[in-house]
């Protein structure tokens, strides 16, 4: 599998994704919620209340922190499904696959291009939210509370892994389905697990330090990889030009 | 061509990968063991084999899909620089043979070549989709890319140089008369000007063959033409062309020979060849006025396939200066009047419907 070969094609996909606008808005705007309204919430609480407990900010945090993990379960389903629906609904495959291109470095491109757009939007919502937390939390806790190891597991390795999880899901739904809203309603599902650890952790159920979260983490990599598996089984030319509707 | 002589055949072994050889007749299958670990494995060597004026050899290709059969028992050759058209109605298998030839779906059994490379064989595969251009039934343009780039991604995929893809872009849409729209959106094009963007995609890694399914279905007749000329333009560059289509008139116009499918390849042969080898001449007597009398005649005349349409009476011949007179006498014998008398050849169409009717 030639790396180069599937970069051609994340780059063709990145110059069709410049012209649709509702990819730049399903990029964009969970990254600008989450990264301003949460600052602006505790900011809010904090003027009411006259000030939140210091330990009581950092659980806030720390949980807020979570939603880039839940975020990164949607926010590349519009696009991956894009990627794979959008061509379906083209017809643009037939000729792709007739190209000396083997299907693992077609469904890497597609995968490619879903997941560095995602990534990157993510990661600038990040920096923006941590950025806004420390200025709105800095008078009640006298000090930085970003950066540090929790949101850099999370950022680093808990966010790219459900993004991975989301595309290979994406992918697998696509091939199912005709068009990219469908799609899209499969793929909801992906963000369930993650809410579910949301709540766990706010009922108290789980604390999400940094061992439970690189455990999540690990578990997220198998699935992984068991969905690679399962989408490269299913992105094969014969599958794709009898079997996909 | 048809040889006798023994041929061989490559054997690679499915368990250890190793490559031997093994001679047979054509159309033989025999039952071999690989030397190095003893696996045990089958070859079928091909009925026909190819010399190398050849670029397309079939040999009793399949494709079943569930219990549909699609494509049963074809064999056929293509020679280098010849436009090969495949003229079947809807249905007939066209596509999925030329899936097949393009290593886009498997066959069931049976063997085909492509300028020597084999079918079905992962590594002569990847070879085999370098060498080609395909024009799918459906376009398959990303609408949202301008021409220019819908060109440029697949020069990059064919690993042509920066040089290259300019000069290879700039012919082709100048030659398709589409240079001046480069910068525009596929999705703002007419499906003529789609068709012949994807024609330019097909060539732009210039290969050697080129497959087309249906490259003027749905078009306007001046569009069409521009494609048609545009084929028998690649045709003076020597290249193979693979034309499916259902378009008689089309087929006619431009390939070198036809092959008929319905499932199973009926006939082939050159357009001349086709038009005479099933439905012979027909005679076409037009009377002043038409009666019952000799309309009932006429019919217990030994004729065949006679058909009355108004005052005109139609029916095949193979000798007409022997078999018109008695036909001619008993109109006259019975009062008609006969206005005209011709004898014409049988035309592609003919052929087409009664084979694909079989």
């Amino acid at each position: 599998m030639r790396l180069s070969k599937a970069w051609i094609i994340a780059l063709r996909d990145f110059k069709i994704f410049r012209r649709q606008r509702y990819v730049w808005y399903s990029l964009i705007i969970f990254p600008v919620i989450i990264s301003i309204l949460f600052p602006t919430v505790i900011q809010l609480v904090a003027v009411r209340t006259g000030g939140l407990p210091a330990a009581r900010i950092t659980m806030l945090l720390d949980a807020f922190s979570m939603f880039f993990v839940i975020g990164a379960a949607f926010v590349p389903l519009s696009i991956a499904t894009y990627t794979i629906v959008g061509e379906k609904v083209e017809k643009s495959l037939e000729p792709l696959l007739a190209t000396p291109l083997t299907d693992g470095e077609i469904l890497l491109g597609k995968t490619i291009s879903a997941f560095i757009p995602t990534l990157v939007a993510m990661s600038i919502g990040g920096i923006i939210f941590q950025v806004g937390m420390d200025v709105v939390t800095f008078p009640m806790l006298n000090y930085y509370y970003f950066p540090n190891w929790t949101i850099a597991v999370i950022l680093l390795i808990l966010m790219p892994a459900a993004i991975i999880m989301s595309v290979e899901f994406s992918v697998i739904v696509s091939s199912r389905v005709n068009d990219v809203r469908s799609a899209m309603s499969f793929g909801i599902v992906m963000f369930l697990p993650f809410m579910g650890i949301y709540l766990a952790s706010e009922l108290g159920l789980i604390t999400l330090d940094i061992i439970t979260l690189l455990l999540i983490a690990g578990v997220i990599f198998v699935i992984d990889v068991i969905l690679f598996f399962v989408s490269t089984t299913m992105f094969k030319r014969e599958e794709i030009l009898t079997k996909w509707k | 061509m048809i040889d006798t002589a023994n041929i061989n055949q490559k054997f690679r072994c499915p368990s250890c990968g190793n490559i031997q050889f093994f001679s047979g007749s054509p159309g033989q299958q025999i039952f071999v063991v690989c030397s190095s670990c003893g696996a045990k494995g089958k070859i079928t060597f091909p009925s026909t084999t190819a010399d190398e004026s050849t670029m397309i050899h079939v040999s009793h290709l399949k494709k079943v899909f569930g219990d549909l059969v699609a494509v049963d028992d074809l064999s056929f050759s293509v020679k280098r620089g010849e436009i090969f058209g495949f003229l079947g109605p809807n249905g007939a298998g066209k596509t999925t043979t030329i899936r097949m030839l393009c290593c886009l779906i498997s066959k069931t059994s049976g063997s085909a070549t492509i300028g020597g490379y084999e079918i079905g064989n992962k590594e002569d595969s990847i070879k085999i989709r370098k060498m080609i251009g395909l024009v799918p039934d459906n376009v398959g343009l990303s609408e949202n890319l301008s021409a220019y780039d819908n060109l440029d991604f697949y020069g990059r995929i064919y690993d042509l140089t920066d040089a290259q893809r300019k000069e290879n872009i700039q012919r082709f849409l100048e030659m398709l008369g589409l240079w001046e729209k480069r910068n525009v959106l596929v999705r703002t094009f007419s499906k003529g000007m789609k068709q012949k963007l994807a024609v330019a995609r097909a060539l732009i890694h210039n290969p050697e063959v080129l497959f087309l399914d249906e490259p003027t279905a749905n078009l306007d007749p001046e569009s069409a033409k521009t494609v048609r000329d545009f084929i028998l333009e690649l045709k003076k560059q020597k290249k193979t062309i693979f034309l499916n289509t259902h378009n008689l008139d089309e087929a006619q116009r431009i390939c070198d020979r036809i092959g008929i499918l319905n499932t199973t390849l009926r006939a082939i042969g050159t357009p001349q060849e086709l038009e005479q080898s099933v439905s012979g001449k027909k005679t076409v007597i037009v009377l002043e006025q038409m009666n019952n009398v000799i309309l009932n005649t006429v019919k217990k005349l030994p004729l065949k396939n006679l058909i009355q349409e108004g005052n005109q009476l139609t029916y095949d011949v193979i000798d007409p200066d022997k078999e018109n007179s008695p036909v001619v006498e008993t109109i006259v014998k019975n009062g008609g009047h006969i206005q005209s008398m011709n004898v014409v050849g049988s035309t592609l169409e003919d052929t087409y419907l009664k084979l694909v009717r079989k």
